[in-house]
């Protein structure tokens, strides 16, 4: 799959060759120049001069700040910078309780964070793995999402045959799920108006000369377990208390996110999936865990994306070093590692001749640094890993934070053009 | 603490070895079964964290055993206190005490739980104030609890500036050359150190019990 667009004709040759060189850096050819790739979350309220509640609420508003910087900036890809912040009226729609976000549990100027909390007891792991649709129905979506509250009434269906059919459908008179029907009716109108809003988004940078660094999103089998259902306290005691069902959770949670993103890839056009990583840093669990009961479910879930002709574009959150060489274990020229803080030197040279990278100007030096100090940490990867074949995009350790000083950005993309084309 | 016995030295292996069931089962009988003084189960349940804390800080163990071992203490704790008849007696003296809180904006503490918990196991009196702590609290909790060592604890690159603006605060309020202040998470580096005026940065939790051991003048 490429990632073809509509668009005028100069700004498709310039939207072409941009791609070109993100594809170039995955199938390990060394492009004409380093690509840098601008991707933000609230940063775009610092460019913008409006509170990050702003930035929530007001897509267009939202939409416009980011092309101003995209046009300015001139990055080679963009990130979904919209989608990544505009969604509150849609948050406030679905009645989402695991994020509180500007306007919403933290202060107008505060990013969202994310709750963690145990959302799944153990006890609840059978009836997950048993019927995965149905514990969502009835159990986690009530549980995460007030429109939802209703569906915990859902009637039992699964089972039901014949004269046994009708007599289920009775259970769908329910009040409290009736109401629940109205309010996820309209979740899902603010859903895809946002959907839609984005969609455009995507277009009108298409049509400026701009695509997308991944437009689907995921995440590890393992993680998404840890982080949305079990909580950080119950994943971790659970490799020492229950390994064998938590093992068995990550192999049907894989097939249950491989099943998601490859459509989701699909219908917008851009085979890069992005799958921030969050429980594989050196010092959470042991290698030999980690080669247990982290590495398994994701391999196998980066090869059925490849298999899919989509490209897995992990993020490894925190220093993962010490995994690079277990990580090597993928087919050459398919994926591209997003490093946080792992040593992107000795990444270049474990992974070089397997993945394309990018990453990782430190963040400490993007918020608190000066300019020139942002110059030297791109010359620093240039040298280092550009110069020697490295096939890498330029981009901050986890995107552009926050609180990051504009002229520290227009640092970064200046001293990516000044050393590396 | 004085030798053991037999079945002492099991519920410590039990409790070391991350052996749950066998370790609270083991305890459980001592303490409901055989009268087992329950000041003495507690000494051996730090024992059994002091082994913990050794394995951690050789990397031998990880976040999951630390998370375990601090559930297995907590269970046998809530079973054990409760049959403390007399006064307790002198607490263990410890080496120092230390303030820790994530700074205000910040919602993150996975962190700097596990770093209480190392801290405590280490012999340090931890007193945790929480997350998204503003400076004012930190302030007023210093005054109060008179802590050696002030941590301060954050996960987004906010942090820098709630550290930064803390820090400045502790200072205004005269009580900078009280303690000494370290701040840790995610994202923090020497970069950040310098920026925010703390002390030190740690980058896990065997750096933040070394660096308050070294500054208590305990061999780390």
């Amino acid at each position: 799959m490429s990632a073809a667009v509509e668009a005028p004709a100069d700004a498709k040759a310039a939207y072409d060759a941009r791609w070109q060189r993100i594809m170039d850096c995955v199938e390990l050819r060394q492009p004409d120049r380093m690509p840098a790739t601008l991707f933000g979350t609230f940063w775009l309220a610092k460019y913008g001069g409006v509170s990050y509640k702003q930035l929530m609420y007001d897509f267009e508003g939202t939409a416009a700040i980011a092309e101003r910087a995209v046009l300015e900036l001139d990055p080679d890809t963009v990130s979904p910078l919209v989608l990544q912040t505009a969604m509150g009226p849609t948050l406030d729609a679905t009645g989402y309780k695991q994020l509180q976000w500007p306007g919403h549990g933290v202060g107008d100027n505060q990013p969202y964070q994310y709750l963690d909390r145990e959302y799944m007891p153990p006890e609840e792991y059978d009836d997950f793995l048993f019927d995965p649709t149905g514990y969502y129905l009835r159990v986690y979506l009530p549980r995460v999402m007030g429109a939802f509250e209703g569906f915990s009434e859902f009637p039992n269906i699964a089972g039901g045959f014949y004269f046994r059919l009708f007599a289920n459908v009775r259970g769908f008179l329910s009040p409290a799920l009736q109401e629940s029907w109205a309010r996820v009716q309209k979740a899902g109108e603010a859903s895809q108006q946002l959907a839609d809003r984005n969609a455009r988004f995507i277009a009108r940078m298409a049509e400026l000369g701009y695509p997308m660094g991944s437009i689907a999103t995921s995440g590890a089998p393992f993680d998404v377990l840890g982080d949305y259902f079990r909580g950080a306290r119950g994943i971790l005691t659970d490799m020492r208390r229950r390994g064998d069902k938590l093992l068995e959770a990550c192999d049907k949670m894989r097939r249950l996110l491989v099943r998601q993103a490859v459509p989701a890839a699909k219908a917008a056009g851009n085979p890069i999936v992005f799958i921030p990583l969050h429980w594989a840093p050196d010092a959470f669990m042991s290698q030999d865990q980690f080669k247990t009961y982290w590495w398994p479910s994701f391999r196998q879930m980066m090869l059925d994306l490849i298999a899919e002709g989509l490209i897995p574009m992990p993020m490894w959150e925190s220093d993962c070093t010490k995994r690079l060489e277990i990580i090597q274990d993928i087919p050459k020229g398919k994926a591209i590692y997003w490093f946080e803080r792992a040593d992107i030197v000795k990444a270049r040279e474990v992974l070089g001749d397997t993945v394309a990278l990018r990453g990782n100007v430190s963040p400490s030096i993007l918020t608190t640094g000066k300019p020139e100090d942002v110059d030297a940490a791109v010359k620093y990867i240039v040298d280092n890993v550009w110069n020697k074949g490295g096939r890498i995009i330029l981009d901050a350790a986890f995107g552009l934070p926050d609180e990051t000083p504009v002229e520290n950005v227009r640092a970064m993309f200046r001293a990516a053009r000044k050393y590396a084309g | 603490m004085s030798e053991m016995t037999e079945q002492e030295a099991r519920l410590v292996g039990h409790l070391a070895e991350m052996e749950e069931d066998e370790g609270i089962d083991l305890a459980k009988k001592m303490l409901l079964e055989e009268g087992a003084d329950p000041m003495r189960v507690l000494e051996l349940c730090r024992a059994a964290m002091d082994i913990v804390g050794k394995k951690f800080e050789d990397g031998e163990y990880f976040l999951p055993e630390l998370v375990l071992a601090g559930e297995m203490l907590d269970t046998i704790g809530a079973i054990a206190k409760p049959l403390i008849k007399s006064a307790p007696g002198e607490e263990p003296r410890r080496l120092g005490k230390v303030l820790i809180g994530t700074v205000h904006g910040d919602l993150h503490d996975i962190g700097k739980n596990i770093v209480s918990f190392m801290l405590d196991i280490n012999g340090f009196e931890v007193k945790d104030i929480g997350i998204d702590v503003p400076a004012a609290t930190f302030v007023s909790e210093i005054e109060a609890f008179k802590p050696d060592v002030v941590g301060l604890s954050g996960f987004l690159t906010l942090a820098f500036d709630s550290m930064k603006e803390t820090i400045a605060t502790i200072d205004n309020a005269g009580l900078r050359n009280d303690v000494k202040i370290m701040i840790g998470g995610g994202q923090i580096d020497e970069t950040v150190r310098a920026y925010t005026g703390a002390d030190a940065f740690g980058v896990n939790a065997v750096e933040a019990v070394s660096l308050c051991k070294g500054w208590m003048g305990v061999n780390a």
